[in-house]
């Protein structure tokens, strides 16, 4: 951490590339159950956890 | 037999290796500490002697039955159901008790039991005894019950419980020693620290082992929000404890950052510890426990996937704002500050996702204590993710800061959404890993809700109040220029806040303890109290009768 360019270079990166790369995949995160089909895993995933019920009904 | 010696070989090293260190000890505190290891390898070396069936190992068997994969592996959490209401009881007592030297200062007890010693005792008690415990005990059920697998590494899921235990007893004894590295939510010391880092490496594995040989292909939200926590946890952990010790045998240790950005590092530690141990990983149980309590699935699936990333995204970069008119550089508070403000959205958006679970099913909770504490606690988590966000604006700040608004903002959350969905959790889980039809008492439950309900407004309002006070009063000057209120002004004028504070903290506590009971009584009776229901049509038997026309006299 001596180079003094070292904070310069971290910066930028983090200021450019980082932050898009970050963005994306951030933006894709959220879209991906909005994808076609995604409304159905979503609700199957969701009820799944009924599927082991131990309640007594 | 192998396995069985050298076990044992290892505990009666770590036990011989502490015993060295506490004789060798720089200082006294260091010293008691290696003592406390050395009791605990002690129990470790007597437990890994005396528990292996000798008889199967006679037989050229192994030490123990194969473990019996069409089961859950439920005995740990059982242990952090019972270490999560006992730290409790204790960390609320403790905060109690620091309530009420804020107001007698009398009750000060010099040195061991002063307020700056007890201070952290009740912080770390209550979010790392009581929520860290709740948060083990949950997870291992939820990862269990949603990958539809047994627990993976159980020696290993054994000893992260009682590690973590290890961890809380060195914790609390250090505080009261007067050890202490001097950052808050993060005090211990350099050995306790390491200590900690091999029980959560040891959490993580047990909970991703359980993950990868899952039989149900999809991985349940809650695992998400679970597995963020461990994962940052582990990081903030790491990052903000770096130190260099001052001696191998001693307790004291210098921080790796110095100044402002040892600041800053600290509060992007410190407010990730509410963001990840006190939001994400509750969110784990909300996300699991609600929908189950309701009978209903959670409203809206692919919001809680948008809940999670956005959550995630955001909360790591607020830290700043606990740092605002201080060294740190402008455009780094404002940006805590903007990053806090868009927080809202994925909090609320998860809030929502919660309370509208009950979509269709809202009559329940005229009739389910249990599913009252779950919406109270959604409501909590509303309300303080409203208000966190508005204290973190900078003008907000500047009358908000160093007040008592900040402990009355941080008690909605704790008590209100950590506290309320942890007490949920207990009463839904206490019933099925102990195997009884139902809690000893469903109103006790409710008695519990209404106590710990009305203690939150009690403690909420009278920091309003205290906090919104102070801050006018620091910043009022008078026409000449001088401030009016010297700091003794302010102090002596919210005297009667912190008296109904501890008050509130009295009817939090007795609540707990109505609970302590009912979950004892289930555990060790198991009979159920005879009581009224909860919910009841009445029953008018006289007007039960055809109408017919009475005869004139």
């Amino acid at each position: 951490m001596s180079n003094p360019d070292t904070y310069q270079n971290l910066r930028q990166f983090a200021d450019s590339w980082g932050l898009l790369a970050m963005v994306i995949f951030f933006v894709a995160a959220c879209a991906w159950p909005y994808r076609p089909g995604g409304r159905k895993a979503g609700q199957e995933a969701s009820t799944m956890i009924f599927e082991e019920d131990d309640h007594v009904r | 037999m192998v396995t069985v010696i050298s076990r044992a070989g290892i505990w009666l090293v770590l036990l011989l290796l502490s015993f060295a260190a506490m004789l060798a000890a720089k200082d006294s505190g260091f010293a008691i500490h290696m003592g406390v290891f050395a009791l605990a390898a002690l129990i470790g070396l007597w437990v890994s002697i005396s528990k292996p069936d000798y008889s199967r190992l006679a037989k050229g068997l192994g030490p123990k039955a194969l473990a019996d994969n069409t089961r859950y592996y439920d005995d740990v959490i059982r242990w952090g159901v019972i270490a999560t209401v006992f730290w409790g009881m204790a960390g609320f007592l403790v905060g109690l008790v620091i309530a009420l030297q804020l107001s007698w200062p009398d009750l000060n007890l010099e040195p061991w039991l002063n307020f700056g010693r007890m201070r952290p005792l009740h912080t770390s008690a209550v979010i790392f005894a009581f929520g860290g415990n709740a948060l083990l005990a949950t997870s291992f059920y939820v990862v269990q019950r949603t990958c539809r697998a047994r627990l993976a590494f159980e020696p290993l899921a054994r000893f992260v419980f009682w590690g973590y235990q290890l961890f809380i007893v060195l914790a609390a004894t250090g505080y009261l020693l007067g050890i202490s590295q001097g950052k808050e939510y993060a005090e211990p010391e350099w050995y306790v620290d390491i200590w900690l880092t091999i029980v959560w490496v040891s959490y993580l594995a047990v909970f991703v082992g359980t993950i990868v040989k899952r039989s149900e292909p999809h991985i349940y939200v809650a695992n998400w929000f679970y597995l963020s926590f461990i994962i940052t946890v582990a990081l903030l952990h790491l990052v903000n404890n770096m130190a260099i010790p001052v001696s191998f045998l001693g307790s004291q240790s210098i921080s790796f950052f110095a100044g402002v950005q040892g600041a800053l590092v600290q509060w992007w530690y410190g407010h990730n510890a509410v963001g990840f141990f006190l939001t994400a990983g509750f969110l784990g149980m909300m996300y699991y426990f609600v929908p189950k309590q309701a009978q209903r699935p959670v409203y809206s699936y692919r919001l809680s996937i948008i809940h999670f990333w956005a959550l995630i995204f955001l909360y790591i970069w607020a830290g700043p704002h606990h740092l605002h008119y201080t060294a740190l550089p402008d455009w780094a508070q404002t940006l805590g500050m903007v990053f806090s403000i868009m927080l809202w959205m994925p909090s609320w958006g998860g809030m929502i996702n919660g309370l509208m679970t009950l979509n269709g099913a809202w009559d329940k909770l005229r009739t389910d204590p249990v599913l009252r504490m779950f919406v109270m606690s959604l409501a909590f988590y509303g309300m303080s993710t409203f208000e966190g966000p508005m204290m973190s604006v900078k003008a907000v700040n500047s009358l908000s800061h160093y007040t008592n608004w900040t402990i009355g903002h941080v008690h909605s959350g704790a008590l209100g959404w950590n506290g309320m969905v942890t007490f949920g959790a207990i009463y839904y889980l206490t019933p099925r890993l102990w195997g009884r039809e139902q809690m000893y008492s469903l109103r006790m439950v409710n008695w519990h809700f209404w106590s710990a309900t009305l203690g939150i407004v009690f403690y909420a309002a009278s920091m309003w109040v205290a906090g919104i006070t102070q801050g006018l009063m620091w910043r009022e000057y008078g026409a000449d220029g001088y401030l009016v209120n010297s700091f003794a002004d302010a102090v002596a004028a919210i005297h009667p806040m912190y008296v109904l504070r501890a008050f509130g903290g009295l009817l939090y506590l007795g609540g707990a303890a109505v609970m302590a009971y009912n979950v004892w009584r289930t555990i060790a009776k198991g009979d159920i109290r005879n009581e009224a229901p909860l919910y009841n049509i009445d029953q008018n038997r006289d007007a039960d009768r055809p109408l017919t026309a009475v005869p004139a006299e």
